[in-house]
């Protein structure tokens, strides 16, 4: 194909995300450089963002908790399932699929129903005799709701580079003399490093971000920085800080993948050298 | 299987453009925007009267398409960060001044809202609208303390300081709007609900914060659900609301602080400067003002109605109740909002984001 | 190792379904807490029929899920072909602009497209409102095209470009080639790039939260200011029958996928 050819047909994508994505991004920076009353320029709202540090702080906690406990789970699923035959491993891959299907704040809600003081689990357990115990309203109830929603999230990536290893190199490694442990350690977890990346990331970045979820099932002190932003937007009346905060939440999430992609890099780089 | 799912994409394009074509065809109708607060006007659950297929059916040439908000604080936000109109808006004093005072409502046509002739005297020229050219009241009423009798000490449902009681530490809900929120503790320390001195505002941000330990959760209208299944045990909210809650756990009680002073409201129809279809727009309020209408919403509501004439047409159980129609006498500490300054009112949003997220 | 593996995978599975189950559960109940089952009922299911506002909803979701993943597929196809053959330094630009919204949380790319809107539609143009259907569906095309495009490039990679060539010197036009070759050898990136569109559009919330005005609501949007009033529980039985529709649909997928698998192999052993 010619090299105008191509031009031709990726220009209008081009024109299209420039002006969806990197505009808007533009629009957002001007609101948070303008009064909110009067327009005019100003860093007032940069300057009020000082505040929102400890938020910011939790969510970037809770995420990252949110995230290794999505990877410690979903690292056996996912290698259980590379390791069905074929008709299982598309069954359960659809199970994993499924609930990413339905309503997440649906879903979100029943843990509401399940979680509450006068709730199924508390109901249950009163019935022989324990508890109420506090259950919602607490940070453990937020990671819980993240691990909950994006766990899928996390076991599709590796399921996907755990399927990929070849199992010759597998068996080579046992013939040169590893044991159960070693085979993992040594070969399987690097080879699964790329799935591990992008599953911390699909997992990290809608947690970060979230808001329905602390809503729900967090209390007065579990507020995260999507809330906030939310507020700005929905109730405060408060675009311009609500948009510096959504830049600050931007610039966080490109920093903590880039991060991530840097480790990446350093992984495949030693892979080829080994 | 690429045929077969590209066919599928492809009839899945045809049938969802046809039903968008199906959705612009048809007659030509007027549609009418309504923008009202959650769980405020009767909607045919439980063989109540659905005011709004009703309205259709009256005229049948008007569609309707109602949403609802959660505070008047989101509903102002809404308009005025543009992107949305709307022809009704149902707003509370305090907001209808401000919103007249920056020019967000348009004066309205009386002619075609003959039912205001039923509307109470003490109804008109409010501080709101002295000259009564920009709404026409829906409902009142009063904020109290909605608390479950069950779990609630009767000694200690004293005044507003239940709210902060230690005791009941993650029962307790609380408004999720600053005004709201602001008039309670305004109240409690005795300040004047109307103030615009900032130390004063201040000083209830400060207390709120203090609350805010023994807060279960700030919200709206969660507050149905939360307090019926007994989630949570203490909750400030309107009178009316109480009403509707009560039906379904009769353990509920109700408690006006009448000695620290609360909060009278009167939230009134208004059509927005956005509006597209005014005539439209005043039949509607106009067909809300009917006395039966408003009777058979009232009923389902529980809210108060500002015209007497509807009185008649209620269950009368609901009329004679003093949580609904609270005495002259038990009214004489009822304060209602005025209307904010902008500054005061973007401080006070600001500092109960505060309160909220810090 | 193995066992081990197993029992976790059970019980993760557990933890995954509990909740939907006590969703379903909650649509066949005769009271309206969801805690507690007081008996079995199909009124919720005769409710939901009942309310056309909840179905014109649904039918508000399809119609932009379908639409936007339509148009993101073909506009993201095309695009897709000629990023593969642009320069790899205009190459690589176009895909850090791709990779913008994927990377970007959901909740800046509503905020962001909210504001540009509101600023160009209120600020600009003048328009009173300027949340609409159409910017509701932008959004939607701008979110799937990535989906479309990161799906579709690979395979454009592994594709064989002799094969092209192969056709072009048989006689065919450039566009004839697309079409008889290149697009058959790619339809499985496009398929599943346009399926994951259509599932990302359809279960957006946050995004069309930020984007829509009053006049067009998808399901998602409403669910969430039900969520914040008493609840009625006809939306658990809208909740199960999505989930045996999407059930029944994946299930569909994969027979379908598996008969035409077993056919290939079929044809592929007769052939050696």
């Amino acid at each position: 194909m010619k090299k105008n050819n191509a031009v031709l047909l990726s220009a209008p994508y081009l024109v299209w995300m420039v002006v969806f994505t990197l505009i808007p991004l533009g629009v957002v920076a001007y609101y948070a450089l303008t009064d909110p009353s009067t327009g005019a320029f100003s860093l007032g709202n940069l300057a009020n963002l000082g505040m929102y540090l400890p938020v910011l702080w939790q969510s970037i906690v809770y995420s990252l908790v949110s995230a290794c406990i999505c990877l410690v789970l979903g690292y056996p699923v996912a290698y259980f399932i590379a390791h069905c035959g074929p008709f299982a491993q598309k069954f359960l891959y659809m199970l994993v699929m499924l609930p990413m299907c339905m309503s997440f704040l649906l879903r979100t809600l029943a843990w509401v129903g399940l979680l509450q003081d006068t709730g199924i689990i508390n109901t249950l357990l009163g019935k022989i005799g324990i508890g109420p115990l506090t259950l919602i309203r607490t940070p453990g109830a937020v990671i819980l709701g993240m691990v909950y929603n994006y766990l899928p999230y996390m076991i599709l990536p590796l399921y996907a580079t755990i399927v990929k290893i070849d199992p010759r190199l597998i068996e080579a490694a046992e013939d040169l003399g590893c044991n159960g442990v070693q085979v993992f350690s040594r070969v399987v977890l690097p080879l699964s490093v790329p799935g591990i990346l992008s599953g911390m990331t699909m997992v990290f970045v809608p947690s970060v971000s979230t808001f329905y979820i602390s809503q729900k099932l967090g209390g007065t002190d579990t507020v995260l920085i999507g809330d906030v932003i939310e507020r700005q937007f929905k109730q405060g009346n408060n675009p311009n800080l609500g948009a510096a905060l959504s830049l600050v939440l931007m610039l966080l999430v490109l920093v903590c993948t880039s991060i991530l992609n840097r480790f990446g890099g350093d992984q495949e780089e030693g892979g080829v050298v080994v | 299987m690429k045929k077969i799912i590209s066919a599928i994409l492809a009839v899945c394009l045809i049938l969802g453009c046809g039903a968008a074509l199906a959705g612009c065809g048809g007659q030509e109708k007027t549609t009418l925007y309504v923008y009202n607060w959650g769980q405020y006007i009767s909607e045919g659950d439980d063989d109540s009267l659905d005011v709004i297929a009703a309205f259709e059916e009256a005229y049948p040439n008007i569609e309707v398409k109602y949403s609802t908000y959660d505070s008047n604080e989101i509903m102002y936000s809404k308009l005025s960060n543009g992107g949305i109109t709307v022809d009704v808006i149902i707003p509370s004093d305090y907001m209808i001044g401000r919103m007249r005072q920056e020019g967000m409502l348009l004066e309205l046509n009386f002619d075609n809202i003959p039912n205001y002739q039923y509307i109470d005297e003490s109804f008109r020229n409010t501080s709101y609208d002295p000259e009564n050219k920009y709404s026409v009241p829906y409902t009142w009423g009063t904020v109290g303390i909605i608390y479950n009798t069950k779990y609630v000490d009767e000694a200690d449902v004293t005044g507003w300081e239940l709210l902060w009681n230690e005791k009941y530490a993650g029962k307790i809900l609380m408004f999720d709007n600053s005004r709201d929120a602001f008039g309670i503790a305004q109240y409690l320390l005795g300040y004047d609900v109307n103030t615009t001195d900032e130390a004063q505002l201040q000083a209830c941000a400060d207390k709120l914060a203090e609350q805010k330990p023994v807060v279960q959760q700030y919200v709206m209208d969660q507050i149905f659900d939360a307090m019926e299944n007994e989630e949570a045990w203490i909750a400030p909210y309107y009178a009316g609301d109480f009403l509707t809650m009560v039906e379904e756990n009769p353990d509920l009680a109700f408690y006006r602080p009448e000695d620290q002073g609360f909060n009278m409201f009167i939230d009134a129809m208004c059509i927005p400067t956005c509006c597209q279809e005014k005539e439209a727009a005043e039949l509607f309020i106009n067909f809300l003002c009917d006395p039966e209408i408003s009777a058979a919403n009232m009923d389902y509501l529980g809210y108060s109605v500002p015209a007497s004439a509807s009185k008649e047409y209620l269950d009368p159980e609901l009329a004679a109740d003093e949580i609904a129609y609270p005495s002259q006498e038990a009214l004489t500490n009822a304060t209602s909002f005025d209307y904010l300054p902008e500054d005061t009112s973007r401080y006070m949003e600001s500092l109960f984001m505060e309160v909220r997220n810090g | 190792m193995k066992r081990t593996n197993r029992v976790l995978t059970i019980l993760i599975f557990v933890f995954l379904y509990i909740p939907m189950v006590v969703l379903v559960v909650a649509s066949f109940n005769t009271g309206k807490d969801i805690t507690e089952f007081e008996g079995f009922t199909l009124r919720q299911y005769s409710r939901l029929f009942q309310d056309s506002s909840l179905l014109e909803l649904l039918r508000n979701s399809l119609i932009i899920s379908v639409l936007a993943s339509a148009a993101a597929t073909v506009f993201g196809t095309v695009a897709a072909v000629g990023i593969h053959n642009l320069n790899p330094r205009l190459r690589k630009t176009a895909m850090t602009l791709t990779n913008i919204p994927m990377t970007n949380p959901d909740i800046v790319t509503g905020v962001s497209l909210s504001l540009l809107f509101v600023f160009v539609g209120t600020r600009l143009l003048g328009q009173r409102n300027s949340l609409t259907f159409w910017t509701l569906l932008i959004a939607h095309i701008t979110f799937n095209l990535p989906y479309v495009i990161l799906n579709v490039m690979p395979k454009l990679k592994q594709m064989d470009a002799s094969l092209t060539d192969a056709a072009m010197d048989l006689g065919c036009t450039p566009v004839q080639a697309f079409f008889r070759v290149t697009l058959y050898e790619i339809m499985p990136g496009i398929v599943s790039g346009a399926i994951m569109a259509f599932t990302m559009s359809l279960d957006d919330f946050v995004i069309s939260y930020f984007v829509s005005g009053l006049d067009f609501v998808t399901l998602p949007v409403e669910i969430y200011s039900y969520t914040k009033k008493p609840l009625q529980p006809k939306i658990y039985a809208m909740f199960t029958l999505l989930f045996l529709m999407i059930l029944a649909l994946m299930i569909a997928m994969n027979v379908i996928q598996l008969y035409t698998d077993k056919k290939k192999a079929h044809t592929r052993s007769a052939g050696l």
